[in-house]
């Protein structure tokens, strides 16, 4: 696309107005944000180093939704998410080394080697991968909820998708379960606008998601995804709702990813203009000055988080360096579940 | 058969299954279309809803996709959900849950998750009910890693096979002919059954009928036929279509140094193919004749019941092909 003829690009004002949290969450939720970024620009790094193979889907532009909504779910509540998932993963407490560990393959890594960049799982926090055909993971989310409900937990699942599967059948389908038996299913609908290089106008009829959603007859909002402090208080409202019994919701965060759709993608769908309209709203460094602002955050207290970050990755990056092959004589296990063979 | 022993069909014998099956743990449910106030399409699951309730017999809408991926998230969650679809024509619309998720979350996790889902569907022709209600696609799934594929052709299988599907951490397929589900047999009241291996339905010396499911009555039927020539058919149920019982049917094709495949599918990259080409590769230097099959003819199965008679594998296509490569004219 050439953008010496393209119209004018209008985005969104950049988010802004006061942080309404006391300086603990607000500079825990920064030190999140940066961590996904920096752990983020150095996958793209090494996968440039080919260290890291396969698909690389990067969250660059869209940590405010990750860092904004994660510390609200619960050890019990369930998440299930995306190819796009790095940052849902570490903020669910897997440790950066073993996601770093898992996207070079090592067999220290979150799902042994076996599932890179697109599958991470941890059982210990009941994080349900790293789903990698889109939509996939929603009717996951459902069962999952389904399973709650049935053993009368209250916990929540969160179902993390992007606008993209909205064009699913597995949409509707587990829209539809998921409300007729009133199940505890927070949908959280990542719209970055673009599903690989289909703009959102190109692929549906009804571009207001929260309509889709709404005709299955459950509450839904519309969030600006690039405002951290819009995404916290909105996860924060509803999931305690979700989680008491009332329901499926679906929250669509409206965001942007800054960078391509995965390492191979070479972005002919979209003006740079575009990209750059939207990087002034970019969620790091809005919440960064908004903070400053109101003087909740110093420059000194911004780059000790940030190189704290920096030393996270560091050591993430040593940690899967350091990490070993799983030996080829061991390729077929884990195919089915080891156990003693029942005896009939 | 013991003084215990009774008299039932089929479809009793997999609604007594399920019945205990829901009696004995309360992390099992059945979901799946019409399986509640309907009583089932086949009507096994019939007096489940009133006697278990609708939390756990639970009528689902026409979303195969989204209640058997549900049916993976629930045994995720700790549940052992059954999941009837309603036939194998479709289940193609929930290929992606079982065949991306259900079969490779255990390996995909690292050895993390399991899914220990059972999910029952009928199969076959034979009923008139024409292409697109007639397909036989156990053989498909047969062909991923991850799944355990099940084919109940006795009642005592379909009685016996649940509790063992149920207590495999991982997801299990249970394919009921729809032509099975009348049929009846004395079986014991504590029917005990493995799913792992083949079975011989009928001892025989000159060659082996390997089969299963809806085409072992017809096998066992042509066998019947052959002993009144002279010509003795042993007749493996093959009972487990993935992993193949390769030490049942290799031992019995050893002996009888002959085999006839009876497979309902078609024979192209099919189960029946499998099973030439495993034969072949294991006992090639033991046969006296090249291995035979007896599959269904490669078109759609058609309405009209001269024609869908003719396309089926029949108990006189078994006894021709037997005949033919027993060097005698059928």
């Amino acid at each position: 696309m050439t953008t010496t003829e393209a119209a004018p690009v209008s985005v969104p004002p950049p988010p802004t107005g006061p942080v309404p949290w006391d300086k603990p969450l607000a500079l825990a939720t920064l030190a999140d944000m940066l961590r996904i970024r920096r752990m983020e620009e150095k996958c793209a790094e090494l996968y440039g180093r080919q260290k890291i193979r396969g698909f690389l889907h990067l969250y660059i532009g869209e940590e405010a939704v990750a860092g904004g909504a994660m510390r609200l779910f619960d050890a019990d509540d369930n998440i299930v998410a995306t190819y796009r998932e790095h940052a849902h993963a570490l903020l669910r407490g897997v440790r950066m080394g073993a996601i770093m560990a898992e996207m070079y393959g090592k067999q220290e890594g979150c799902s042994r080697g076996r599932g890179g960049s697109m599958h991470l799982f941890d059982r210990a926090t009941r994080f349900f991968g790293g789903q990698a055909i889109v939509g996939g993971g929603l009717p996951l989310a459902v069962g999952l909820a389904l399973a709650d409900k049935l053993c009368a937990r209250a916990a929540l699942t969160a179902c993390f998708s992007g606008e993209g599967a909205i064009a699913e059948g597995a949409f509707h389908e587990s829209m539809n379960l998921a409300a007729l038996w009133k199940l505890p299913v927070l949908f959280c609908c990542e719209n970055n606008l673009y599903a690989m290089g289909t703009a959102l106008s190109r692929s549906e009829s009804q571009t207001e998601l929260c309509v889709k959603a709404a005709s299955y007859g459950m509450p839904t909002m519309s969030v600006d995804g690039m405002d951290v402090v819009a995404v916290h208080e909105a996860v924060a409202r509803v999931a305690p709702e979700v989680r008491a019994g009332c329901g499926p919701m679906f929250i669509e965060f409206r965001t942007y990813r800054f960078r391509a759709h995965s390492m191979f993608d070479p972005e002919l769908y979209r003006d740079k203009r575009e990209v750059e309209a939207w990087k002034t709203r970019g969620p790091i460094h809005t919440y960064t000055a908004r903070l400053k602002a109101q003087g909740s955050l110093s420059e000194d207290e911004f780059l000790a988080l940030d190189a704290k970050a920096q030393a996270e990755v560091d050591e993430a990056v040593a940690f899967a360096e350091a990490g070993t092959w799983e030996p080829v004589e061991a390729m077929l296990r884990d195919v089915n579940t080891q156990q003693p063979q029942h005896q009939g | 058969m013991s003084a215990m022993a009774r008299t039932i069909s089929y479809r009793q014998a997999l609604r007594d299954a399920l019945r205990e099956a829901l009696r004995q743990d309360p992390r099992v449910f059945l979901m799946g279309e019409d399986v509640g106030r309907y009583g089932g399409t086949y009507a096994v699951t019939l007096g489940l809803l009133d006697e278990f309730g609708p939390q756990r017999v639970r009528d689902t809408p026409l979303s195969e996709l989204a209640f058997v991926g549900a049916g993976i998230g629930a045994a995720l969650g700790g549940m052992r959900p059954i999941v009837e679809v309603m036939t194998v024509n479709f289940s193609l619309l929930a290929l992606d849950p079982i065949v991306n998720s259900a079969a490779l979350m255990h390996h995909m996790s690292g050895g993390q998750f399991s899914v220990p889902l059972v999910i029952r569907m009928a199969t076959g022709a034979g009923r008139q009910v024409a292409a697109q209600h007639s397909h036989s696609f156990e053989g498909w799934y047969a062909h991923v890693p991850g799944l355990r594929i099940l084919a109940p052709a006795t009642v005592e299988d379909a009685r016996g096979m649940l509790a063992p599907a149920l207590a495999d951490p991982d997801p299990v397929l249970l394919f009921e002919h729809a032509q099975l589900y009348n049929t009846e047999d004395e079986i014991a009241d504590d029917v005990r059954v493995d799913i792992r291996s083949a079975k011989v339905r009928r001892e025989g010396g000159d060659l082996s009928l390997i089969t299963y499911g809806g085409s072992l009555p017809k096998a066992l039927q042509a066998a019947q036929t052959l002993a009144l020539d002279g010509i003795s058919a042993e007749v493996i149920d093959l009972r487990v279509l993935r992993p193949l019982d390769d030490a049942t049917i290799m031992a019995s094709v050893r002996k009888c140094r002959r085999a006839v495949i009876v497979d309902e599918g078609w024979r192209s990259g099919s189960l029946s193919a499998e099973l030439m080409a495993r034969i072949n590769e294991q006992a090639f230097f033991d046969l006296d004749a090249p291995p035979a099959r007896v599959c269904s003819e490669e078109v759609p199965v058609p309405y009209a019941q001269h024609l869908e008679e003719a396309v089926l594998p029949q108990p006189a296509k078994i006894v021709a092909a037997v005949k033919t490569m027993m060097g005698r004219m059928p």
